[in-house]
Order: C-alpha cells, then structure tokens, then sequence
C-alpha cells in the first residue's frame, strides 16, 4: 500500500459521500428546475416562455445587462490598467474598495439608491420636479447592477496583469508605439482570455441579480421586471410552471456559463489569473 | 498633477491619470457616494428612534437567525466543502471533470432559481419532501430550509479556496510523516490540516459573509415568519415596503457594520493565508 495515499476502500466511501452530497445540494436542485417545466408538457413550457410578460422581461434584462456588462467592462480594464502598470499610495486600499460591493448584502445595494434617487431621497424632490425617474425605472435597475457586478471584471484581470508585468509594454512603448496601440496590440491579446473569463461572470450575475434589482424595480408587470423578478411574481401567483419555464431559461444561461467558463480554465489556463502556476 | 502626488516613481507606460481617473470616478458614483448616503441618513436619525427598529425584538431575532443560519451553514460546507476538494484533487474517478464545473453552480445560477427550486424539493410534496416530512422533518417553511438554502450558496467559496492550498501542498511532508510511523490519519490531522487550515478558514469566511446578506435563495424557502423565519435582508425589505426608510436604514447599517467586519477579518485570514503559502 502506498503510504501517501488512503486504502481503496476508504477512497472509493470519500468519493461516493462527496458525491452524494454533490448531487443532493446541486444536482437536484438543477434537476427540478427542467423537471417542473416541462411538467404539463413542451406546449405549455412554450407557452408560458412566449407569453409577452415573459418577452418583457427578458427585453429588460438583456437591456439592463447590455449598459450593466459594457461599463463593467470599462471600469476593469481602466482599474487594472492603473492598478497593474503603476505604483501608487494606497493601491492595495483602491482594490479593497474595488471588492466592497462582494460583501453588501444584495438588498442593502437596492436600498441605497432608494435613499439618494427615491421620493423621499436626497435628490428625489429634485428629480421629481425635473420628471426623471430612476427608482421603479430602468435607470435603477442598472444602477444596482452595475454596483452588483462592478468587481467581476476587475478582479480577474488585476491578478493578471500584475503577473504579466510591465517589460511588454515598455518594450512596444520604447519602440516607439503609441499608448492606445501598446493596449490594443500588446496588453489586450494577453488579456483577452481572462477577459472573457470575468465579463462571463459578470454576465451571469448580472442577467440573474435578484435581491438588488427587487427593492429599485417596483414590480410594475412586463414594464420593471427582469426575468428572476418575473419568476418571482409568478411563483407568488402558484404558477409554478410557468414559473420554472421561464427559471428554465436562466438556469440554461447558467449551465453555457459554466460550460465556456471550464473550457476557458481547460485551454486557456495559462492565461487566466492565478491558474497558471 | 494627481498622478505627480500619487505615483511612486515615474514610468513611461501612459495613462496613468486617465484609467485612475475613471476609477475613481465610476468607484464614487455607483459605490462609494451611494454607500455613505446610508451612514449620513443614519447618523441625522434621532438615537433613539435608530435604536427602535434596529434593536427591536423583532430585528434582535432576524439577526439572530441570519447569523446563526449562516454559521451553521458555514459550518457544514466546512466539513463538505473540504471533502469535496480533496476528493477533487486527490482521486481520479470517471467524470471529475464535470463534477468539478459543477461546484460553481451556486455562482452562475441565479439565487431566484435556486430557491424555487430548492422550496420544490423540499416542500411536503416535492422530491424529498415527500420522503422527509412523513419522517417528521420539515425543512421547507422552517429555519432548517434557509440553512439548506445558504449551503447551496457558500460552498464554492469553500471548495475554491481550499482546492489550490489542497493541490500545492507537496508529497514530501506526508511521505516523511509516514516514514516516521505516522499513521494515514494522524498525517491528516497533523500535517495535512494545519497546513490548509488558513484556506479553509478564509473560506467558511467567505461564506459566512456570503451568506450573511443572501436574500434570493432565502425568501422563497423560508416561510418568511416574524420572529421565526425572518431573516434580516427580508426584514429591510420589509420595512421599505411599509414605506418606513429610517428603519430599513437602521438594519441596514448594523447589516452594513456586520460585512465591514466581515471583510477586514477575511483579509487579515488572506494575508496570513499567502504567507503561509510563501513560507
């Protein structure tokens, strides 16, 4: 028996009780999402997913993803840019802050900008007498989104480009290339993987938010509801089916996420943070 | 100028002032402005009608129970979450590929899905409850169900932190350890354990803090009762329903507190975690 590993049979309980508990926690739960759909057969699932309520709000929530996503996007390749390429005071501070939106509660990021946008708000007077609406409106909805998703992108690609260093820009730089075309040809094609990799993430969340988005929306059916608001509303109605058909779809996007998200980690590894070595 | 003040030393890579400028500018405005509005409102709140709602029985129990579920549940994908990453990165078996994509589930699939899907396993009728509710455990509707729900979402937290600390951790301790006479599972605690134990701290922490705000998984499966099965993100919202912001403001702050706390002890557990790792 080799001394660094366990006896066959103790392996062979540990691999079945991690998997039972794998498919108890996660596979199930997977499972019934489909299974509850398609419960009353393939016309009702179509159904329920054509109905324009549901149209809607797959509208909205590609809309709110298509701002959300882009901006998300922009804000982490300038944050690793900075971060990566120079040094500064209080970097280390500047990527905390960067992170701060992973630890408040979905609910406290919707409740915020109740308190600055709302009617009883600090600029909600304001706004009111100006008619712009950003509570209950789709400005709010991509307000708590971005502010869900800010860290995804700019936490994969910080890691990355500290690990890549700086010799390849300052070489295309000293031979004599513009900024803009040492980003483009130089610094994306070696972030382009990870990248990917953080607007996925990003993706994902964004399409799927639930908490944030529930406080700002104001439920105003097939106008301020995203697809998981949708659900909800559905749900509350015990139009389960319904309900799962249209969960069906998200939870579809969750499973291309994952699918592209392991492809990425199988071929690109190299090229994704913190995988590499 | 900003960058002549910042900067430690000068570089010939430009745009500097540009990309910390929208940094700076994008961090303010969704986050840092809208996040100290909370404070401001609190802080212009008489006391004493903070301390009403935020220390009312009603919100003492709804932290109560979000910090005893979340613990619990912390607790549990401690013990699985570890199982499951050793068995990933130390055992082949057929289909591990797909089992380890697996484990990110909670990350891609949206926490509204996962609690209805979870409240129609577990409801006296469904999958499982069909089986457990006969034998007299009920989860769906009770705290034992926002546990169940909060499982779901922290353990990748756990299983990704622990997984690379698992994989990096070198033969050669465990074969010295065995050429000394240790048996298999006095290796385990002794050498094995120690050495993860940053990184399976760090990631109960995590979900601990994940779990700590979660509301989507939660609502559906809880039952939603005052005093018994309210969680504290609900009872925010609870409040803002009935039109009372101060009070929704004042659980938040305490919530808002909470995660601060959260977060500075999760990067001191990282810290110590990478000079283990570097030693």
């Amino acid at each position: 028996m080799n001394a660094v590993t366990e006896p066959r049979w103790l392996r062979w309980i540990l691999i079945a009780l991690a998997l039972a508990f794998l498919a108890l926690n996660l596979g199930l739960p997977l499972a019934v999402v489909f299974v509850e759909a398609f419960k009353k057969g393939s016309a009702t699932y179509f159904a329920a997913i054509a109905e324009p309520d549901a149209r809607a709000a797959l509208r909205l929530t590609l809309l709110v993803a298509a701002i959300a996503v882009p901006l998300n996007i922009a804000v982490g390749l300038a944050a690793s840019w900075a971060i990566a390429k120079f040094d500064f005071r209080f970097k280390s501070f500047l990527v905390t802050l960067i992170d701060l939106p992973f630890s408040v509660s979905p609910v406290v990021a919707g409740l915020i900008y109740v308190l600055l946008f709302g009617l009883q708000g600090w600029w909600g007077e304001w706004l009111q007498a100006h008619d712009v609406q950003i509570i209950f409106a789709v400005p709010g909805l991509v307000l708590a989104t971005v502010f869900i998703t800010f860290p995804f992108v700019a936490r994969e690609l910080i890691p990355l480009m500290e690990e890549q260093g700086r010799e390849e820009e300052e070489a295309a730089l000293s031979l004599g290339a513009s900024g803009w075309a040492t980003f483009t040809r130089v610094t994306l094609p070696n972030i382009r993987w990870g990248l990917l990799y953080g607007v996925l993430l990003c993706n994902a969340r964004a399409m799927g938010e639930f908490g944030a988005v529930s406080v700002v929306s104001g439920h105003i059916r097939g106008k301020t509801t995203t697809l998981p608001l949708h659900i909800e509303i559905l749900y509350n109605e015990y139009n389960f089916v319904a309900a799962f058909a249209v969960a069906s779809l998200l939870a579809g996007l969750a499973l291309v996420t994952l699918v592209v998200k392991s492809f990425l980690e199988w071929q690109h590894a190299g090229q994704l943070a913190g995988r590499g070595h | 100028m900003q960058s002549g003040l910042l900067q430690r030393r000068q570089s010939i890579i430009p745009g500097f002032g540009l990309t910390f400028g929208v940094t700076m500018f994008m961090l303010s405005v969704v986050v840092l402005i809208p996040l100290s509005a909370i404070f401001v409102r609190a802080a212009t709140m008489p006391v004493s009608e903070f301390t009403a709602v935020a220390l009312s029985p009603r919100a003492l129990a709804a932290y109560r129970l979000s910090f005893g579920a979340a613990a619990l549940a912390a607790m549990i994908n401690g013990v699985f979450g570890l199982l499951t990453a050793w068995v990933l990165v130390r055992y082949e078996f057929p289909g591990r590929r797909i089992i380890s994509a697996l484990v990110d589930l909670p990350f891609a699939l949206p926490t509204a899905v996962a609690g209805i899907a979870l409240t129609a396993l577990y409801a006296p009728n469904g999958w499982l409850g069909a089986v457990l509710v006969p034998l007299g455990l009920k989860i769906a509707f009770t705290p034992t169900g926002i546990v169940v729900a909060l499982i779901f979402v922290g353990l990748p937290f756990v299983v990704r932190t622990v997984e690379p600390v698992l994989a990096d951790l070198g033969k050669e301790v465990e074969e010295a350890a065995a050429s000394l006479g240790a048996s298999r599972w006095q290796a385990f605690t002794r050498v094995i354990l120690p050495a993860i134990a940053p990184a399976l701290i760090t990631g109960c922490a995590l979900a601990f803090a994940r779990a700590l705000g979660e509301y989507g998984s939660v609502i559906f499966i809880a039952g939603n009762l005052p005093m018994k099965s309210e969680i504290a993100p609900l009872l925010i919202v609870v409040q803002l329903e009935q039109y009372n912001i101060a009070g929704a403001t004042a659980i938040a702050v305490v919530m808002l507190v909470a995660s601060f706390i959260l977060l500075l002890l999760i990067n001191s557990l990282q810290g110590w975690q990478r000079r283990r790792m570097a030693s």
